[in-house]
């Protein structure tokens, strides 16, 4: 007999111990620690929403990395809103780096049909954490 | 002039980090402090406006891709959405000095959490491979 194993489609559905409510309980206190850090410090919401798909809800990578994208789009409206309120703003500031970032940001979503390398997440680690100490401890 | 480039420059590669999901806000604001004179209040600010036309762009491209759940948003965006406003108030009440303080030590947690998952996605995958590699030895001499 012979076996054609494209039609064997082996589908992640996610931890099946995880039960329905758990798993909604899970999203909603994984999106409301989102909601606070992306507000609090306007940014980083995305580095949270990644793993929250992909380890704890078993998304695709790369499906993680773009859906993490959609979640943090009304996060990051509501709270450019809320900011703006509170008069913290920069036209000059806004202007050239949104340009800038539109620019990159079209680059940075082409290459994740190739998704980043070993050497550069951990390039990119490291830096993280040296500019963090670099902030918190100066 | 000079000033505007450097803006430039640093959404740029804000962008293309940001753009491929990595993160890009987390090292767009301290760019921004270190950088420029930006406060840090304001930085966060440039890179939550910044963020908004720069995702539209990913999502057209990522959902060309068809890369897009939008089954998240009920139940994850939405308490999102929900909880980012209180902070984003409460932000106001903190001078940019701490702020910019916090923001390091998430930052700096953030990076250490990233490091580790990358080497132990780093084993698995080894240790993956050496199984795999003594299976098809096995199944080359009990052919």
């Amino acid at each position: 007999m012979r076996f054609d194993t494209k039609t064997v489609v082996l589908r992640k559905t996610g931890d099946k111990n995880l039960k329905k409510g758990t798993e909604r309980a899970v999203k909603i206190g994984g999106g409301l620690l989102i909601g606070l850090v992306n507000g609090f410090f306007g940014g980083g919401g995305g580095m949270l929403c990644v793993p929250l798909l992909e380890k704890v809800l078993h998304e695709p990578t790369k499906k993680a990395h773009a859906t993490a994208i959609l979640v943090i789009l009304p996060i990051s409206i509501a709270s450019a809103v809320t900011y703006l309120i509170n008069g913290y703003f920069s036209l000059f500031g806004t202007l050239t780096t949104g340009i800038g970032v539109i620019a990159g940001g079209t680059v940075g979503a082409l290459l994740l049909k190739k998704l980043p390398s070993f050497a550069v997440g951990i390039i990119f680690a490291l830096m993280m954490i040296g500019v963090g100490l670099r902030m918190a401890l100066v | 002039m000079k000033n505007i480039l450097i803006f430039l420059l640093i959404g740029i590669i804000g962008g293309i980090i940001g753009g491929m999901g990595m993160g890009g806000g987390t090292l767009l604001i301290p760019l921004l402090t270190l950088f420029t004179d930006t406060p840090q209040h304001v930085a966060q600010a440039i890179n939550l406006v910044a963020f908004i036309p720069m995702s539209a762009v990913a999502l057209f491209i990522h959902a060309k891709n068809k890369l897009l759940d939008c089954k998240y948003l009920l139940w994850v965006a939405l308490p999102a959405v929900a909880a980012s406003i209180p902070a984003s108030l409460l932000v106001k009440r903190i001078a940019g000095k701490s702020l910019s303080r916090y923001f390091g030590i998430f930052l700096a947690v953030l990076g250490v959490y990233q490091l580790v998952s990358l080497i132990v996605s780093k084993i698995k995958e080894y240790k993956e491979k050496q199984k795999n590699d003594k299976i098809s030895l096995y199944k080359t001499v009990y052919k």
